[in-house]
């Protein structure tokens, strides 16, 4: 009897098989799967950069494929310029992103403000960012200033305001400054003695992050933590679920009723209201990524459907003749479960899963953005994603590819599930015909 | 019917004691102190402040106090909102969210019913794939990413065009209108995708056929039978869906500056206001199971099979 | 049939479909000034939480009381005292004493009597008060006994002569009182009006009294507020505004800027992320050192590493403020400093804030140094606890990698979410911590007390007798040099002991309607104010 069994749930997914290689959404949803999956586990192999390098020369760089860099040396003095010979708003060495160093006479003034825009000034109220008030003693002849605020490679136009004992504008001075991409020479770690002057950095082909972290590095990275919870958590609850329903219904009974019963206390929790309240109680301790947090609390909140699903398929199967034939043969109720049931209801499992998993991802996402997600040095698409919002129009490139990859997933799931849940209905309906 | 009613009013109170005392369950296992502040607390006051919010008691008698007052209909006051009861905050910020949710949900299902028709209709056709393609497409993008996406969209036609569309806020219809859109979108979606395929089973249906046969116009059929047939079992998901808005709302309210009760919650769980977080996780419970309950005794009185199955 | 293309049906289907999909058109439009009106409109970042003065602890809540009510001294346009409700006051050693005006009222139209201070100090100084801020009255004789519960508040050293005169006894003479009496707990409270609200006062619009510019005429929880001008206001003559609408609630910076831009509200602070939209839509950008100071806690705890010396100072040597200010943090208008006190602070020594490059030869000597002392191979990870800031995050990920290159130290962050942390905090559950002071008052005071052995806010237990025994001489003393240079004393046992590692001064940017003036930004007692602010016709270039 058992033998006939497998044979048929063999045909079975062999039918599936068929009918999704038949399906062309699907289809695609499968191998889109298959290369996250793959891009996840050994894309490390492929793009070796180091996930948590710090490099604040490129903060919030789009995506290049290799900058040509100025490179600093800790030797390059720049040339002193004596203050008799600034008689205007000047550079006193070459501008690059590591810093503008400008000078002015202060002309028998004390009071500046320095200003810095992105755009040619068009008046005393569009000078752009105030960068520094500053007060010098009548002793003075020349102030200088060094800008190291977040500078790119662009032009910039730096105003310097003199400013008289009220504080009322008395004179403005404006410089157009271009400023290269420069790295200091003791980040690039060269040992080969050369002092070259420029050089080709290395690529971000997907940019960097806030921190000047490479962000294809990190998307590996953070898909590794997305996938995983992604996958455990469904797969924890799926699994308990279906222990549960199908204990509850192979037991019957009582036991049935109050098991089921406890189930669907639990479905009517709130579920992210309680997401979010269980991730608090569990609390963080130091160190603790909140991953764990995470799944103990989708475990506890999100089991009973399943164990819903798997139950009534469970009762619908207790009834069949050769579940009764295995029982009389003397076989345990373990085995009858483990052998003759999950087989059975697998089919069903596998779509609850699929479409769990892509739900479990958003509720990361989720925790993420409003400030419960995972904890650095983790990283999440979530989480990256809640990063790159506020610079979603100034560096779209931090949020578009983490939130690309959590739709590609997501998207993945859904095409899968659907094609999954169609060849088993159509294989389940034949079945029944 | 009544006895099944009954059964079903007796087991939805039930639930809510059970997420009731989940709730006090979890909120008393949350580390931190809520009432710590930015400037120490010094112990006299510490202590003053414990006894005033009952917090000196031993637990099973909080648990008691907490049971009694709330079957009194009373959740205590706010630790942060100082002098205000929590009872006050759900009442001024429920209706917000509940607006919010009903707009939402009405949008949600009456696209769900169209573009799910419609694509039913167009079978195998471009209409079809463009529409599930979108649908599909929606469901795949988080939530808080869609809305600034669309804030920012707004944005960028109120300075190309000169418009002047609310971003945020709360008050007007325009500032109602585009949360509630990005709020009933994923439903909209989940629904719109059960209603295609109960089209498509629908449409497949012994009577349908016999319909078809009686000559009846094609318009008459796809109105009378085939809709309001298939919309039945996206109506039995209303349930699930009224909690997936209310509590989705978080997202959209914060995002778009709404005061409702979804952003209070979540301000309420970063302060570790112990009493609004206890009222408003029991009062959310509570209301869905209502809502759960209204659903199904609804589609119970529809749906003749419901009502037979009882019966038995 | 049924499958039958392009019939009416089919069309119909697709017009009411993409009905759906139109906009509507705007009819309702708000504006962020009006100068006909004399009203503006701002945001406020979260609902006032306590307009209760006696007990409100926030800056939200202090913004709106500063519009609301006045205390008996207020500050001017270059934080100078002027008279709020006394036109008089005298300071005489231990003995102050107080006119108030003739004119001044509450917004019943019944006068502010001396009373209603008294009544005031001693409600918040019971401790069935609660008041977290009872500590700011310590000053005032037998004040802190009171507060302990060990004398009656009826002996609190303040009495009213009479309506209109108001004597105040110090426990010891002290310079910054004056500067005190601004502060929101110091505000009057009327008896009779407080007890018939009993635990409900201030919770909604009709539940105060407003002795302030402004009232509260609408208060709708959570959306919106809406403050007019008080006429019963002493100074109502001088009052240009007619009303502050505040339409939104909320903290999301691009929202924020979104609405500012959308002309919805006259005034927004800036991040590093909306700054280049700002730029390129050429608004006027101005900044303003908001008085506070970030630094980094440490544990003195035995249990923590951190109470070794040199281990705090290695971890001291390689922290590049540049780069922390520049590149990590880089909000415009921040400062890097090394100073406890910060500069603006009255009262100080002129000091340098030279920002020293790090020295990793010397850290990594201290290190080993260190390791010698507690007598251990390697370190134990240590933890940084933080808030869930973003900035935060962004700070902590970098120390967690600078010192891991430099010194091998494996830093574990705590990020918690703010009652969690300050638990934390509080039980001494970590080895550093990044953490941030505001001035309450204008006195170098308000910092220096905060590293004194017995305060509760210095939460890693740093203690230094000779440190203590200057905060107490300091808040003998009076104005002038001496007192200085106590404080320079303390900046250099600071740096001495490494008791904590001052970081940054932040500093906000921010863009404001060009048509509003007036406008303060203030570091202490609620901001901006917008008191004596008004709508100019035209905007100005």
């Amino acid at each position: 009897m058992a033998a006939t069994l497998d044979e048929q749930t063999g045909n079975l997914w062999r039918d599936v098989r068929h009918d999704i290689a038949r399906n062309p959404s699907a289809l695609t949803g499968f191998f889109l799967l298959l290369s996250l999956l793959l891009f996840c586990t050994f894309g490390k192999l492929l793009w070796p950069d180091d996930p948590a390098a710090l490099d604040l020369t490129q903060i919030s760089q789009p995506p290049h494929l290799g900058l040509q860099t100025l490179v600093i040396y800790p030797d390059d003095a720049s040339p002193v310029i004596a203050p008799e010979n600034i008689h205007a708003l000047q550079l006193t060495a070459p501008a690059h992103t590591e810093a503008v160093r400008l000078a002015w006479p202060t002309k028998n003034t004390m009071n500046f403000t320095l200003y810095r825009h992105t755009l040619p000034p068009s008046g005393l109220q569009d000078l752009g960012l105030p960068l520094a008030t500053v007060h010098v003693d009548s002793t003075v002849s020349t102030v200088n200033y060094i800008d190291q605020l977040l500078l790119e490679n662009r032009r910039y136009f730096y105003s310097v305001v003199s400013l008289d004992h009220a504080g009322k504008p008395i004179g403005v001075e404006t410089l157009a400054v271009d400023v290269a991409h420069a790295t200091p020479a003791e980040n690039l770690n060269r040992h080969d003695g050369e002092h070259p002057k420029t050089i080709q950095l290395p690529a971000h082909p997907f940019g960097t992050d806030k921190l000047g972290r490479d962000l294809l590095a990190r998307l590996i990275e953070g898909g590794r933590t997305s996938l995983f919870i992604g996958f455990a958590a469904p797969m924890l609850y799926v699994l308990f679920g279906a222990l549960y329903g199908a204990m509850a219904g192979y037991r019957g009974g009582r036991i049935d009723t109050g098991m089921m019963a406890f189930a669907d206390f639990v479905i009517a929790l709130p579920f992210l209201l309680f997401v979010i309240l269980l991730r608090i109680a569990f609390g963080l301790g130091a160190g603790d990524s909140g991953i764990t947090a995470l799944l103990v609390a989708l475990l506890l909140l999100s089991w009973p459907n399943s164990a819903r699903l798997v139950r009534a398929q469970v009762l619908q199967l207790r009834s069949m003749a050769y579940v009764d034939a295995a029982r009389l043969q003397g076989a345990s109720g373990f085995y009858i479960v483990w052998k003759h049931m999950l087989p059975n209801v697998l089919p069903s499992i596998l779509v609850t899963l699929s479409f769990a998993i892509p739900a479990a991802i958003f509720t990361e996402a989720f925790l993420s953005f409003i400030g419960l997600g995972v904890v650095p040095p983790a990283s999440s698409w979530g989480s990256m994603c809640n990063e790159g919002l506020s610079t979603l129009l100034t560096h779209p490139h931090e949020l578009l590819f983490p939130a690309t990859f959590i739709s590609l997933t997501v998207l993945a799931f859904n095409l899968f599930g659907d094609g999954l849940r169609d060849a088993l209905d159509v294989q389940t309906r034949e079945a029944r015909q | 019917m009544i006895h099944y009613a009954l059964k079903r009013i007796f087991t939805g109170l039930i639930t809510i004691w059970f997420i009731a005392s989940a709730t006090f369950l979890a909120m008393h296992m949350v580390p931190g102190d809520p009432l710590a502040d930015e400037k120490a607390v010094p112990l006299e006051i510490r202590t003053a402040l414990l006894e005033y919010y009952g917090l000196d008691q031993p637990l099973p008698v909080q648990y008691l106090r907490f049971f009694n007052n709330m079957l009194h209909g009373d959740f205590g006051l706010s630790f942060t909102q100082k002098n205000r009861a929590v009872n006050d905050i759900i009442r001024a910020h429920f209706p917000v969210s509940a607006l919010l949710g009903c707009i939402a949900l009405l949008f949600a299902t009456g696209g769900a019913m169209l573009w799910g028709a419609l694509a039913a209709r167009f079978h195998r056709h471009w209409p079809d794939y463009l529409i599930m393609g979108v649908v599909v497409a929606s469901i795949s993008i988080p939530g808080f990413v869609f809305a600034a996406l669309a804030q920012i969209a707004v944005l960028h036609i109120n300075q190309q065009f000169g418009t002047q569309f609310p971003l945020a806020g709360w008050g007007t219809v325009q500032q109602m209108l585009l949360p509630a859109l990005v709020l009933g979108l994923g439903t909209m979606a989940y629904m719109a995708r059960l209603m295609r395929s109960s089209m498509l089973d629908v449409q497949q249906a012994q009577y349908i056929r016999t319909a078809r046969a009686k000559g009846l116009s094609s318009s008459r059929i796809f109105w009378i039978h085939t809709l309001r047939n298939a919309a039945l079992p996206v109506f039995s998901t209303l349930g699930p869906a009224i909690a997936a808005i209310t509590t989705g709302g978080f997202v959209v309210e914060t995002v778009f500056a709404i005061p409702g009760l979804g952003r209070y919650f979540v301000q309420a769980v970063q302060q570790l206001d112990y009493t609004v977080i206890m009222g408003t996780t029991v009062f959310y419970g509570s209301f869905l199971v209502l809502m759960v309950l209204v659903v199904d005794l609804l589609v119970g009185v529809i749906d003749p099979r419901i009502r037979l199955q009882d019966g038995r | 049939m049924f499958f039958q293309k392009y019939n009416w049906q089919k069309c119909k289907l697709f017009l009411i479909a993409s009905l759906l999909c139109l906009p509507i058109p705007a009819w309702a439009v708000s504006h962020a000034v009006n100068a006909n009106t004399q009203t503006v409109q701002m945001a406020l970042s979260t609902e006032p939480p306590n307009l209760n003065s006696l007990t409100s602890t926030d800056s939200v809540s202090f913004f709106m009381l500063l519009h609301l009510q006045e205390g008996l001294l207020s500050y001017g346009d270059n934080d100078e005292l002027v008279g709020g409700v006394a036109e008089s006051w005298r300071m005489d050693g231990t003995h102050v004493s107080f006119t108030l005006r003739d004119n001044a009222r509450w917004s019943d139209g019944k006068p502010v009597r001396a009373q209603d201070f008294v009544f005031a100090w001693r409600t918040v100084l019971d401790k069935k008060t609660a008041s977290n801020y009872a500590f700011i009255f310590y000053p005032i004789k037998n004040a802190e006994k009171i507060h302990r519960g060990e004398l009656s508040p009826d002996e609190l050293g303040v009495m009213a002569d009479d309506d209109r005169h108001l004597r105040v006894e110090l426990e010891q003479p002290t310079a910054y009182f004056l500067s005190l009496t601004t502060f929101a707990t110091y505000f009057p409270l009327r008896e009779d009006f407080y007890t018939t609200q009993q635990s409900r006062y201030a919770a909604d619009a009709g539940k105060l009294l407003y002795n302030g510019a402004f009232t509260l005429k609408e208060w709708t929880h959570g959306a919106s507020l809406t403050l007019e001008k008080n006429p019963q206001y002493w100074n109502a003559a001088n009052i240009k505004l007619n009303a502050i609408n505040i339409p939104h609630i909320t903290n999301d910076a691009n929202t924020l800027f979104n609405l500012f831009q959308s002309n919805e509200i006259a005034l927004t602070e800036l991040s590093r992320e909306t700054l280049p939209q700002a730029l390129q839509q050429r608004l006027y950008i101005q900044s303003f050192l908001n008085g506070m100071l970030n630094y980094m806690e440490f544990n003195f705890r035995e249990k923590s590493p951190l109470h070794n010396h040199a281990l705090r100072e290695a971890i001291s040597l390689v922290i590049d403020r540049q780069a922390l200010v520049n590149k990590v943090i880089a909000a415009p208008g921040t400062r890097p400093t090394t100073n406890f006190f910060p500069a603006w602070l009255p009262g100080l020594l002129p000091s340098t804030n030279n920002i020293p490059a790090p020295d990793i030869e010397k850290a990594r000597q201290a290190l080993s140094l260190a390791k010698k002392e507690l007598n251990v191979e390697t370190l134990p990870p240590l933890t940084l606890l933080i808030y869930d800031t973003p900035s935060a995050v962004r700070q902590a990920e970098y120390l967690q990698r600078i010192l891991q290159q430099t010194l091998g130290i494996q830093l574990i962050i705590d990020k918690q979410i703010f009652k969690q942390k300050l638990a934390k905090l509080n039980s001494g559950d970590f080895d550093m911590a990044l953490s941030a002071w505001g001035p309450d008052y204008n006195d170098p005071m308000t910092f220096a007390d905060l590293l004194a052995s017995s305060n509760a806010n210095n939460h890693g237990r740093y203690s230094n007798p000779q440190y203590d025994q200057l905060v107490a001489q300091a808040a003998r003393l009076p104005l002038g040099d001496t007192r200085a240079e106590t404080f320079a004393t303390m900046q250099t046992i600071i740096a001495k002991d490494i008791s904590v590692v001052p970081l940054t001064e932040p500093g906000i940017i921010y863009v404001q309607n060009r048509q509003l003036k007036n406008v303060k930004r203030s570091r202490f007692g609620g901001d901006p104010d917008f008191r004596h602010a008004y709508i100019e016709e035209k905007p100005s270039l």
